[in-house]
């Protein structure tokens, strides 16, 4: 059966696959994940392309896999797929406690609130700077002018990295995470070159900033921190390459998402057009809304049970916060986009343990910039045609939004 | 009832009072204290209701879990007297308990 997408209701339960990126491009992957939830919560797939694996579909099951960091393992990889070879560059995401927990404290000052702060002002400016350049009434993509442009300037204002060759970030994020062959690289080693031209140009910004007064950049913080003057390079390539990352494809698919959503939803859009100051509570709607992770995966340590299903040590695990932001057991009126709902902030789209998502304070202070300054500009950004969604089941994002921009009267 | 004093980052203090039996955490969100997220609802996986108990009540407040101490040990900025407020119950040993708030959750 194709993918089973056309019966999702009727067709045999043990043969839906969540894992097919087929079914998030054509955004028809509610139904499956609503009747898991129902039906199957903790579901067994034991044939799909990725092998056999279990789907975590209730937000309650999935705050207890990520909390058991001792029975579910981020090792060897969160993804899906095992694509776990040499060239892959060891990263705390990917590694269980204590290892973990002392490369994520090495990273983590740098995007803590205490320093996102300073860098406001900047990253307002180049907002401003965006926005002011878009065209009113003319039919543009969003997603390229505006939710990569922004997400890669906001790396390079980050790393105060050489603003005229940012677009390098956004090339060395998308070949980290590339499957060879699938477009960006066409093999490992060619992968592996780039990640070694990163290196290079990210030393030389070290050498740069650490003979440098102490700045606000995360290169230099890094440079001159205690805990991280120190590092080698495996381990400072390693950080930058999961901050870039990070960085990149989650709040650039949250920026085009929350467009998508005030679209779709007119009452909320006029809401917000009525009261500004509702936009830190619908940022994390939106990132509710729009999971742009839609699982991480675990694997078994040991024989255990959850939901009633007998999970073997070894087995594959994923948790699909998309559907447990959907549970409406935890969430009320959990399939309604509500920008002014109570307890905004409970959401999955972050994980929850030692891994939550490390740069969350960063991606919603982007997001609540971008949408008080849009609010200074513009009535609305009216979507004029069908989004085109990513082929992946992990980003659960766009490639493309054609918008036109209505200025304030 | 139990009297608990919050106290924000600026010196802004919030007194409030409770039933015995929930978390200080719920005694925060449910009297409106800002300052306390509590993103995960008191499940001890967040960490964004740090709070720091005034030396004098720290024993009464009882042992930092591995649970907890995980979360903690992560946390940019940790002190001595650190917790999470979803961790700690409010019972009538606690009237008069002071807490202050970080500057950020996180």
């Amino acid at each position: 059966m194709e993918h089973g997408r056309e019966r999702p209701w009727s067709m045999p339960i043990e043969k839906i696959d969540l894992s097919h990126p087929g079914i998030w491009q054509a955004n028809e992957f509610l139904p499956f994940m609503e009747r898991l939830r129902l039906e199957d919560p903790v579901h067994y797939c034991a044939e799909s392309a990725v092998g056999p694996y279990w789907s975590i579909t209730k937000y309650k099951d999935i705050v207890q896999v990520d909390t058991s960091p001792e029975i579910f393992s981020s090792e060897p990889t969160i993804g899906i797929v095992d694509t776990y070879d040499e060239y892959t560059l060891p990263s705390f995401i990917s590694m269980d406690p204590p290892k973990h927990d002392e490369q994520r404290r090495i990273a983590q000052p740098v995007v803590a609130p205490a320093n996102l702060t300073r860098l406001e002002d900047l990253i307002r400016r180049r907002v401003c700077n965006i926005l002011n350049d878009l065209p009113l009434e003319t039919e543009f993509d969003w997603v390229q002018e505006v939710s990569i442009e922004l997400t890669t300037q906001m790396l390079a204002t980050l790393f105060d990295f050489p603003f005229k060759s940012r677009h390098k970030l956004t090339f060395w994020s998308d070949a980290a995470t590339a499957i060879p062959g699938a477009g960006v690289v066409s093999s490992n080693e060619q992968r592996w070159a780039a990640m070694e031209e990163c290196l290079q140009v990210f030393t030389d910004l070290w050498n740069e900033r650490v003979n440098a007064e102490p700045g606000n950049d995360l290169v230099s913080m890094l440079a001159h921190g205690e805990a991280t003057q120190n590092m080698p390079p495996m381990e400072y390539l390693g950080n930058i390459i999961l901050l870039i990352v990070g960085g990149n494809d989650t709040t650039r698919n949250s920026i085009s998402g929350g467009v998508l959503a005030l679209n779709e939803n007119p009452v909320e859009y006029e809401k917000l057009r009525a009261d500004h100051s509702i936009i830190p509570n619908m940022v994390s709607e939106i990132i509710r809304w729009q999971t742009p992770l839609a699982y991480m995966r675990r694997t078994a340590l040991v024989d255990t049970e959850l939901g009633g299903k007998k999970i073997k040590a070894g087995d594959k695990v994923v948790m699909w916060y998309a559907s447990g932001n959907r549970d409406s057991e935890v969430i009320e009126r959990a399939d309604e986009f509500l920008i002014d709902r109570d307890k905004a902030r409970q959401h999955l789209s972050f994980g929850f343990g030692l891994h939550r998502c490390m740069g969350n304070r960063l991606a919603e202070m982007q997001l609540r910039i971008l949408w008080e300054e849009i609010m200074q500009r513009f009535d609305k950004i009216e979507v004029v045609g069908q989004p085109k969604r990513v082929y992946s089941s992990f980003i659960k994002g766009y490639t493309h939004l054609p918008v036109r921009l209505h200025g304030l009267n | 009832m139990v009297k608990i004093k919050f106290i924000e980052h600026s010196g802004q203090e919030h007194a409030v009072e409770t039933n015995p039996g929930a978390s200080v955490m719920i005694a925060a969100v449910s009297n409106g204290v800002p300052g306390i997220d509590a993103d995960c609802g008191g499940a001890c996986s967040c960490a964004t209701c740090h709070v720091y108990v005034d030396q004098e009540w720290l024993e009464k407040t009882g042992e930092i879990n591995p649970t907890e101490e995980a979360m903690l040990s992560i946390s940019t900025d940790r002190k001595e007297n650190s917790r999470l407020s979803c961790q700690i119950l409010v019972n009538e040993d606690l009237d008069g308990l002071v807490v202050n708030m970080p500057e950020f959750q996180f």
